[in-house]
């Protein structure tokens, strides 16, 4: 019963579209940043390295290298912030968290690519 | 607790309260009670479960008792006419509402910040670590089977005894509790639901009552 009535109110705060992307994916994630009054679009693209939480909870975490160092955003997936998701290419993978990612540099970091038919 | 975006794009932490319909049972006056009050009952009960005095708190029964008190010219009085009800909570005050009448989140309208007062949950005998955030003793150097003690409680000869109010270990929870001035972040009028910032005292699936905070600024 109560559960009933989370879920409920839970749906009104999700996207109808929500976006579609894969562990693995190297993705675009458009962001509305909010300058003084006027808003404008960022840009994040990396690595989709996994997924948590369910219903309005659910986040993902996008990875990249800047400048060498690692850096790691975790995204709500409904958030009315994020615009879009474009996914720029996909890859193997075999698990549902890449964490091993962190432990890799330079060319081990490469996932193998995944053709979409 | 769930959590929803506002408009800004911001996030919500939210307690979703299913806060009626709610059925007024009886209204409380100066003259024949001697104080101001509603009665309100919450969430139908089935009748095979409700006991005759529940079902007659809310509606006529026919009785013996009742029909020789109608032949006498006896006046009875008001009654909601609605089904036995598992929650029934008097509020304290003047009000126009009238028995019968069904009071709905429509009230909370305008309103901004609340108070949420709920029993909250029970930790039977907790140490005073728990329950009075006491740091405890060390893991180690010297401290034997006492980590979680609360150390001294007092002096030595004089005075010989332990001040009143001393925190130590006891029941913890359980009690009515009172959170204010908490944030009514939106009402759905048609489920009945309020979304309130936070948490409110007690489990999941308890019993609370929410007025209008009475705090000033």
């Amino acid at each position: 019963m109560s559960q009933a009535i989370l879920e409920k109110v839970e749906k009104t705060a999700l996207k109808e579209n929500p976006p579609q992307f894969d562990i693995g994916d190297t993705v675009d994630v458009h962001l509305r940043i909010l300058e003084g009054n006027k808003e404008r679009i960022q840009v994040f693209s990396g690595t989709v390295i996994g997924r948590s939480g369910s219903g309005s909870k659910e986040m993902f975490i996008v990875r990249r290298i800047v400048a060498g160092e690692g850096v790691e955003r975790k995204f709500p997936v409904h958030s009315p912030r994020i615009e879009k998701v474009e996914v720029k290419r996909s890859a193997v993978v075999r698990r549902a968290k890449l964490y091993f990612l962190r432990q890799r540099v330079g060319k081990a970091v490469r996932l193998k690519e995944r053709r979409r038919s | 607790m769930t959590q929803i975006y506002l408009e800004d794009g911001t996030v919500a932490p939210v307690t979703v309260v299913q806060a009626g319909p709610c059925n007024v049972l009886q209204i409380r006056s100066m003259e024949r009670d001697g104080y101001e009050a509603v009665q309100l009952g919450f969430e139908d009960k089935p009748r095979r479960l409700a006991s005759r005095a529940e079902r007659g708190q809310v509606a006529k029964l026919d009785s013996k008792r009742a029909k020789a008190q109608a032949a006498a010219g006896v006046e009875l009085v008001e009654k909601a006419d609605c089904e036995p009800q598992r929650f029934i909570k008097e509020f304290r005050g003047a009000s126009d509402l009238a028995v019968g009448n069904q009071v709905t989140v429509d009230v909370f309208e305008g309103v901004t910040r609340v108070d949420v007062t709920g029993t909250s949950k029970g930790r039977g005998f907790a140490g005073v670590m728990k329950r009075h955030n006491f740091s405890g003793q060390r893991a180690s150097h010297g401290v034997k089977k006492v980590h979680r003690h609360a150390g001294g409680t007092g002096c030595s000869a004089s005075p010989s005894r332990v001040f009143k109010g001393r925190r130590m270990a006891g029941q913890y929870g359980n009690v009515q509790v009172t959170t204010r001035n908490l944030e009514l972040v939106k009402a759905i009028a048609e489920d009945n639901l309020l979304l309130i910032r936070g948490s409110v005292p007690g489990p999941n699936g308890g019993l609370i009552s929410i007025r209008q905070t009475n705090k000033v600024g």
